[in-house]
């Protein structure tokens, strides 16, 4: 990248308990065009990483192809990043997990990545239960190749040039829900209230969470006929369920009627609290999410917010009996089973 | 011979109907067979019957018995009902490649392929069948002995459970040949008992029905036929493994421990048995817990990126594959390389191209894995010959993958991966340490100035490479398969780009100084013949080179263990004036990479090339040298 970024900062910045600054959770200036949702996403990737005092060294950035997959470059510089191939950007972070469980896997995708060239593989990381934050960046365009629809896109809806989607849409979160996901929620890029306190709980939570953030296409999809627009995402929004992330150690205090309130004390003593705005909706069942995405639908309606979540979930690590310490650090004597055992070993095959 | 060949088989008049159909034309029968240690079993079964248990359990019994044995399982890609071959070459002469042409004595138990096996027996050999159906008259030959037992009655008489009226039917053949070839009945015993080792109540029948088998050929038949063994002391603590257990072994020791795979013929064995080593050797002995993690990955690109994942964030880390699962990874083969990020790949070759024979044995993947994926792309590779090499490149596979910070793919064949082969056994100095290459520590991060993932510092080609959560504030880099500077920021800016490419060139260069070197085999004085070979095909150059002897023609030998090459492959082919570079294939693929890398005239090199799908013969290497040079001398002759 040729452009650089400022290091200057004001002296004064307030940090956090690491005693870090917000802008030591910034990355590369971004490329994409200037409006994109996704730097949206990425400004709020690095206010929650910056507010619940991440370790910026201990995050594994993962993405996939596309503008979707870029973004993870504008976020914490400090973090390692690994931007794959078309679509395999689980089977990479499977991969990487399974060699150190140590570390917050931050994964960015997009509609291409995961509900075209990669559905295969969003679909078993799902299955297996990694524990990471699986975030889509959704605008149901292919921006890099300048416009074309994507297969999240609402069948009926036209492109900017004029082409219409004819199939079915695939909605990711459905998807995700069926196969078992521990923690399901539907965002917008737009809606930084509601967008960072989900992330905050998604990163906090051990076991496979995902995130589908509708996020704008200025470019290629942001035109009247579009579904993915600022203007049509606003006027469609509805909201099941929200979320308010109290970090270990903070008072809590009540801000919601009873009976609408919930309160969960994730593995690490901090308190996730899912705060219901549709008095109806469960975030405990699965199947009834499935419904009730698509009832809002048929109404036209966008339903974000958190869609499901399974505190007590397990991980891919628990499901594999894996052992505690990271396989990247054992060492060749935990390893090799030495000469005497080969010895052993040679004469079985006499 | 005939009828005296007949009589002095049978002792008593039994099978008298078969027998008077044996020579219907009275043409006089050829000499029977005789050889001790010397000769080829067919045994051909129908596949799901249990019946490659009982062949191994027979070829096993010969290597107890201290002589050289080699076997292939000639197997139908199918799990039930399709013809199979077992092909056991007894060879105290150490020829154990295969053969070739006709075996001594066919065990034909599969009625339909019986025709063919009648057919593949050699004159004067012999012809062991299930004689509960009487053959017809065309499956009689003039000019092969049969050796009719009624196997069949005798299962169905003896045993009332089908499937038991099934295996035992095999273990009754293994019975009678031990009584045929004197082999030694109480190591046959022994065998059966290791194999039910912790199913004792399996060990006795399986025992009586080798006795049935014996003591009916005993009694039947002349025993010893002039065909037979006997106990040697050949094998110099030689062992007998497959080279997919070698591989899946070798992986252990190498220290993998994240592995992603999906299941394909004939790959499939190596991460089975890595997977049962490790629940052997790698559980931590405080917690229970796994010191490695497999999955069984949905498809190859999702295996090789999960490998890749690992490797990538410092563990060891690996995937098996076979044909089109190849095909299938090259795209991240090519990140691998473009990253520079270390995986081992080990491909267990088969007959292609597209789904092609997927149970045959080849060496066709050569070209499309030097060069794997698109764009200039150029890879490590590896050619084990046998299980010990597999065990050993294997293993050091991984660290050369660290070392050089690339992928490194393990060039095995269906031959090598899933037949047995006597091999030297396996062998490891605790003294060795795993070569992890140039990863930077917290401390010599902290003593960094400057860091760049992509700074070739040393000038050999290769960087130092950083492991996320390593250190606070440096080392950290986003590793991307778009084209980047020395400090892993994208760039389209050409001459960093060249700079890169040229770097990696460079890199390989490094790794052909550090991969296996060719072993080469040659006398003071240069022979006129140079042959050139790799992998499986190593298996028939011993028997090649004494009969080259027999006429008249000495030639020394160079085996290809690795790609890149150096500089000693174009060293050997300038100091021989006739070249054979021997090859499973159809394409002359190594030759190919050798004329390319090598800037190598193509007509000094002549090609052998065996694709039938079936390990390649000594006879065949032979007949194409011996027929390049007639023609050579009758064109000589001519002008």
């Amino acid at each position: 990248m040729s452009f650089q970024k400022s290091t200057f900062h004001h002296p004064r910045l307030k940090v956090n308990d690491l005693g870090l600054t917000y802008r030591d959770y910034e990355g590369a200036l971004s490329t994409l065009c200037a409006g994109c949702g996704h730097d949206s996403i990425t400004s709020a990737i690095i206010q929650a990483c910056y507010e619940l005092s991440i370790e910026p060294h201990k995050v594994a950035k993962m993405s996939g192809i596309g503008c979707s997959s870029k973004a993870p470059n504008y976020f914490m510089s400090k973090a390692h990043g690994f931007n794959s191939v078309h679509g395999r950007m689980p089977s990479v972070t499977t991969g990487a997990n399974m060699a150190n469980q140590a570390l917050l896997y931050l994964a960015m995708s997009g509609d291409g990545d995961s509900a075209s060239i990669g559905f295969g593989q969003f679909a078993h990381v799902v299955r297996r239960q990694l524990n990471m934050v699986y975030m889509v960046a959704n605008n149901g365009v292919y921006g890099l190749t300048k416009g074309q629809l994507a297969a999240t896109a609402d069948k009926g809806v036209k492109n900017k040039a004029g082409e219409i989607s004819l199939f079915n849409d695939i909605d990711l979160c459905s998807m995700a829900l069926q196969l078992g996901a521990s923690f399901v929620a539907r965002s917008f890029s737009g809606d930084k209230k509601q967008l960072v306190p989900l992330l905050k709980a998604a990163m906090s939570h051990r076991g496979f969470a995902f995130i589908d953030i509708i996020s704008p296409c200025v470019t290629f999809n942001n035109h009247p006929a579009s579904t993915r627009s600022y203007d049509y995402v606003h006027d469609h929004i509805t909201t099941a369920a929200v979320t308010d992330f109290i970090p270990i150690k903070t008072e809590i205090t009540t801000d919601c009627n009873v009976g609408d309130c919930e309160d969960i004390c994730l593995h690490d003593g901090s308190i996730m609290r899912i705060k219901k705005l549709d008095s109806e909706y469960d975030t405990r069942n699965a199947h009834k999410a499935i419904m009730d995405i698509e009832e809002h639908k048929k109404k036209g309606e966008i339903l974000t917010g958190l869609l499901y979540f399974k505190p007590t979930a397990s991980h891919f690590h628990e499901i594999n009996n894996t052992c505690d310490t990271p396989l990247n650090q054992l060492t060749q004597d935990a390893l090799c089973p030495g000469a005497r055992i080969l010895s052993g070993i040679n004469d079985s095959f006499r | 011979m005939s009828k005296h060949n007949e009589k002095s088989l049978h002792k008593q008049t039994l099978h008298k109907q078969t027998l008077s159909k044996k020579s219907p034309n009275n043409k006089e029968l050829p000499q029977a067979c005789q050889a001790i240690n010397e000769f080829v079993i067919r045994f051909a079964n129908t596949n799901g019957t249990g019946s490659a248990s009982a062949n191994n359990m027979f070829a096993k019994a010969i290597l107890r018995m201290g002589i050289p044995v080699s076997a292939k399982n000639i197997f139908p890609s199918n799990i039930q009902g399709m013809p199979t071959w077992y092909e056991v070459r007894i060879s105290e002469k150490n020829y154990l490649g295969r053969r070739g042409g006709d075996s001594e004595l066919v065990v034909a138990m599969n009625s339909q392929s019986i025709n063919d096996d009648i057919n593949s027996v050699k004159v004067g050999g012999y012809l062991l069948y299930d004689a509960t159906k009487a053959l017809n008259s065309e499956q009689i030959r003039g000019d092969i002995n049969y050796l009719g037992i009624p196997i069949s009655a005798i299962c169905l008489k003896e045993y009332s459970n089908p499937r038991q009226r099934q295996l035992f039917k095999n273990v009754i053949y293994v019975g009678a040949l031990a009584a045929l070839l004197d082999m030694d009945f109480a190591i046959l015993k022994d065998l059966v008992k290791d194999q039910f080792k912790g199913k004792e109540k399996l060990i006795t029948p399986n025992i009586y029905a080798l006795e049935l088998g014996y003591q009916y050929a005993k009694q039947q038949f002349i025993c010893p036929l002039p065909i037979k063994v006997e106990s040697r002391d050949l094998l110099n603590n030689r062992i007998m493994v497959d080279g997919n257990t070698a591989t899946g072994l070798g992986a252990v020791y190498g220290g993998a421990t994240v592995v992603g795979w999906y299941p394909i013929t004939p790959s499939t064995s190596v991460i089975e048995k890595f997977a049962s080593y490790c629940a052997r050797l790698r559980i931590d002995p405080a917690t229970g817990k796994k010191n490695y993690a497999i999955v069984q990955a949905e498809d190859e690109l999702a295996a090789i990126g999960m490998a890749i994942g690992g490797g990538w964030n410092g563990a060891r880390a690996f995937t098996a594959t076979s044909g089109p699962g190849i095909s299938l990874m090259a795209e991240f083969l090519g990140l691998a390389y473009f990253t520079e990020i270390p995986v081992v790949l080990v491909n267990v070759q088969r007959a292609g191209p597209s789904t092609g024979m997927p149970t045959r044995t080849q060496q066709s993947d050569v070209l499309c894995c030097a060069y794997a994926s698109h764009g200039d792309t150029k890879q490590v590779l590896l050619f084990p010959q046998d299980p010990h090499e597999c065990f050993e490149l294997t293993a050091q596979a991984f660290d050369l993958a660290d070392q050089l910070q690339t992928p490194v793919i393990i060039m095995s064949d269906l031959d090598l991966g899933m037949n047995d082969h006597l091999s030297t056994e396996f062998k490891w100095d605790d003294n060795k340490k795993y070569q992890l290459g140039k990863v930077l520590s917290t401390e010599q991060l902290d003593e960094l100035e400057v860091y760049g993932r992509y700074l070739d510092t040393d000038g050999d080609g290769i960087c130092y490479r950083t492991l996320a959560g390593t250190h606070a504030d440096k080392g950290a880099y986003f590793n991307r398969g778009t084209s980047r500077n020395k400090f892993a920021a994208y760039t389209e800016k050409s001459a960093d780009y060249i700079d890169n490419m040229e770097r990696l060139t460079k890199k390989l260069t490094t790794a052909s100084q550090l991969v296996p070197q060719p072993i080469i085999k040659q006398g003071k004085k240069i022979a006129k013949i140079g042959l050139i070979y790799y992998g499986t095909s190593s298996h028939a150059i011993t028997e090649t080179i004494d009969h080259l002897k027999e006429h008249g023609l000495s030639a020394d030998t160079l085996r290809i263990r690795a790609f890149p090459f150096n500089g000693q492959l174009e060293h050997f082919i300038s100091k021989h004036q006739e070249i054979f570079i021997i090859e499973q294939n159809r394409d002359a693929q190594m030759k190919s990479i050798i004329v390319n890398e090598c800037q190598i005239d193509p007509n000094k090199l002549n090609s052998i090339l065996h694709f039938d799908g079936l390990p390649i013969t000594s006879r065949f290497i032979e007949q194409a040298i011996l027929t390049h040079f007639e023609q050579q001398s009758s064109t000589q002759q001519a002008s």
